[in-house]
């Protein structure tokens, strides 16, 4: 029998219609599911009452063995079947994931696959897609038994710098776990929302991640109920674990341990994650190292010691901060809000370096374990729509990367700026480039850079079937859709036949490991690079176009110009030819307005034969009319 | 015959309207619909209506109004946990017949 909660007045649902809906946040080292139950949002805990899930899945040959706390500790005695920081890899490809480990050596035995990579277990190749679902399935089923019914849907946060791919296959992993997605929506903005920022006055606020492997800044503007991402930056091999490593280092030193490997290690850094937790409250304590003779080396440790170990650190999160800043071309005095995520934000080092960097106080009322999750869980209560009629806020999300498509030259004809609010939708014409056309590839790309080659690639398809007709002459309308999860579709009609092609960009997932914050700064920093670039390719694709168009012309007509004009012709079209291979673009615009000039002459007969041609045996009053 | 919550229920309901941040109390009430008959309502009370009767317990407003007290009369509103599941249950001397789920009955 399910027990009762309390509605918003005049919300109460009819028996067995109960609007369940949980808020996600699947993260790199520990996941939590959270619900809005009698008005408040919680986080919701397992039978023994733990928040956290650590992210983590163990495979035997039957299947899963175990997610969470249990597959955790199996990590160490079978670390190629037990999964751990699985987020990395989604919507990578495994090129990707070898260019971020930089040469590191990888803990699993990947496998290839088209579009995101596999990884062996004893039970099987496993995507990321299918490991994520695996970690959803197990907050479901507690959702499921805590609100005492079924889920309609849930909310699922994601970093705000996850591309179209990686945003896909955490979408795909909800669906394969049973859940209906609500939104996807960022995680800074979910921990915005938690502060109940979004009803707050209009502003930028800066939301600090500080997790356990990984370190996030956000700059976000909140406008008219928007949040719009304005940077992003961070550094996704720093977290508290390094804080950790730090403190059992110098452990290890002071007692002159020698080789410190596997069980000792381990010891140590459990060691050092214990006394760092004890070092946010308390002045100093004490270090307990296992020495080899059984004995226990109590070292003691202040806080100051413990923060000059780990000064370093801290810096390298304040840097990436005052870049994101920068990126946003804000300064510190801008930001109305400072919000902490993540459980290393309780070191006191941590709060008072932003405290002297924004010159405000951090908000700090909420769990910072839990603040993405309780910001989703009312994201989702809002829209299963359990919220009654003063406050139907909705909350919109923006792209954070313009989507466009590849024009000839290879340059970049953007159809939605980055920070449209979403959901969106936009058409635009474009026509066939030579005569006699009958199909056009469509390139979708990301990014903010004038030339494809430096955006990311998203998906292509082709639109075939076009009628053969003059350059110029087709009409094909390219519609780009984005729905509420920020996920893209793309069609392509020409109009005179309604011959249409379309794709869901399923992206290839295998998609340059960039970072959102990342290429919009070089589309900043690069402008001007840009506009040669495009100025250049542009001149490239018309002296393309004129060289094609001279040459058919000679071929066809040739017979007009003696033997002295044909040879002038030909030595401009080959002047034109050798400039645009070169990256000079007023060179190139010299030279196509010499060919031009060169063969006006030439125009001209060939339109006094054509225009013979066609009077040809016609009377006057044909002409006529 | 009034209508009361158990302490256990009125702290959590005194709780959850410090944490909602508004409200003056709970409104109990019958809808008549549901798989048996009837369904309770269970909703934060922001105004008071001219026709709500009005009830205290253990410090908590509860408001309720005519057409539903018929129904009401003598309920107790506990607060229960099974496992990880944790709410309210009513107990209602009228109710001769409920649904399994806990949230409609006939009378």
């Amino acid at each position: 029998m399910a027990l009762l909660q309390i509605a918003e007045p005049g919300m109460s649902t009819a028996p067995h219609e109960h609007r369940l809906a949980v808020g996600i946040d699947l993260g790199t080292t520990n996941s939590l599911v959270a619900a809005v139950v009698s008005g408040s949002a919680r986080v919701l805990v397992d039978h023994q009452g733990r928040p956290l899930l650590p992210s983590v899945v163990r495979y035997d040959a039957r299947g899963v063995n175990a997610v969470g706390d249990a597959a955790a500790a199996q990590a160490v005695v079978d670390p190629a079947n037990t999964i751990v920081s699985v987020k990395r890899f989604m919507g990578r490809g495994l090129d990707d994931v070898r260019k971020a480990a930089g040469g590191a050596a990888l803990p699993y035995e990947f496998v290839d696959a088209p579009g995101m990579l596999r990884i062996r277990t004893r039970a099987g190749d496993k995507s990321p897609v299918e490991v994520s679902a695996d970690i959803l399935a197990v907050l479901r089923a507690r959702a499921e038994e805590t609100l005492g019914g079924q889920l309609m849907g849930a909310v699922v946060t994601v970093p705000a710098y996850f591309d179209d791919a990686q945003r896909q296959a955490t979408k795909d992993a909800a669906r394969l776990a049973g859940l209906e997605v609500l939104r996807l929506i960022n995680e800074p903005t979910a921990a915005a929302i938690a502060y109940g920022l979004d009803n707050a006055a209009e502003g930028v606020y800066a939301v600090y991640d500080l997790g356990g492997g990984t370190f996030d800044i956000s700059i976000l503007r909140l406008s008219k109920g928007v949040f719009e991402v304005m940077s992003t930056g961070g550094d996704s091999a720093l977290g508290g674990d390094d804080f950790d490593a730090a403190l059992a280092e110098w452990a290890a030193r002071e007692a002159r341990l020698g080789g410190v490997h596997g069980a000792l290690r381990r010891r140590l850094l459990v060691e050092a994650r214990q006394a760092k937790e004890r070092l946010t409250e308390l002045e100093s304590t004490f270090f307990n190292v296992p020495l080899a003779d059984g004995q226990v080396l109590a070292l003691h440790v202040t806080r100051k010691m413990f923060e000059a170990l780990t000064e370093p650190l801290l810096k390298k999160t304040l840097v990436a901060t005052r870049k994101a800043l920068r990126d946003a071309a804000l300064a510190a005095a801008d930001v109305k809000g400072v919000v902490l995520v993540g459980g290393s934000t309780r070191m006191p080092q941590v709060r008072q370096a932003l405290r002297l960097l924004f010159a405000r106080e951090p908000l700090t009322d909420l769990n910072p374990d839990e603040v993405v999750a309780l910001g989703a869980a009312m994201q989702a209560n809002l829209l299963a729509g359990n919220r009654g009629g003063d406050d139907d806020w909705l909350l919109l999300d923006v792209i954070p990367l313009s989507l466009g498509l590849e024009t000839m030259g290879g340059l970049t004809e953007r159809v939605i700026p980055r920070n449209s609010t979403i959901p969106v939708a936009r058409a635009q014409e474009f026509t066939t480039f030579r005569d006699g056309q009958t199909a056009m590839a469509i390139h979708v790309v990301q990014g903010e850079r004038d030339l494809v080659a430096d955006c990311r690639s998203l998906a292509r398809f082709e639109l075939r079937g076009i009628p053969p007709m003059v350059a110029g002459a087709a009409r094909i309308v390219v519609t780009f859709q984005v729905d509420a999860d920020g996920l893209l579709s793309v069609s392509a009609e020409e109009k005179t036949t309604g011959v249409k092609a379309q794709i869901a960009v399923k992206p290839s997932y295998g998609l340059a490991d960039d970072e959102v914050a990342r290429m919009l700064a070089e589309s900043f920093e690069r402008a001007a690079d840009d506009l040669k670039a495009r100025a250049l390719r542009e001149q490239q694709v018309e002296a393309e176009q004129i060289i094609a168009a001279t040459r058919a012309a000679l071929a066809a007509d040739g017979d007009l110009l003696d033997p002295g004009e044909r040879g002038a012709i030909a030595a401009l079209v080959e002047r034109l030819a050798a400039c645009a291979a070169g990256d000079d673009h007023l060179a190139i615009k010299a030279a196509i307005a010499d060919l031009n000039h060169g063969t006006g002459e030439f125009a001209a007969r060939r339109m006094d034969r054509s225009v013979k041609a066609v009077l040809a045996g016609r009377t006057l009053d044909e002409i006529g009319t | 015959m009034a209508v009361t919550l158990t302490e256990s229920a009125a702290k959590h309901v005194a709780d959850f309207i410090a944490r909602r941040g508004k409200g003056i109390g709970l409104r109990l009430g019958v809808k008549t619909t549901g798989c048996s008959g009837m369904a309770y309502k269970l909703e934060f009370a922001d105004a008071v209506q001219p026709e709500d009767r009005l009830f205290e317990s253990h410090g908590v407003k509860v408001l309720v109004d005519p057409k539903s007290l018929v129904y009401l009369e003598g309920t107790e509103l506990d607060y229960a946990r099974e496992g990880l599941n944790e709410g309210f249950r009513f107990s209602n001397p009228n109710e001769k017949d409920r649904c399994g789920c806990g949230e409609s009955f006939h009378v």
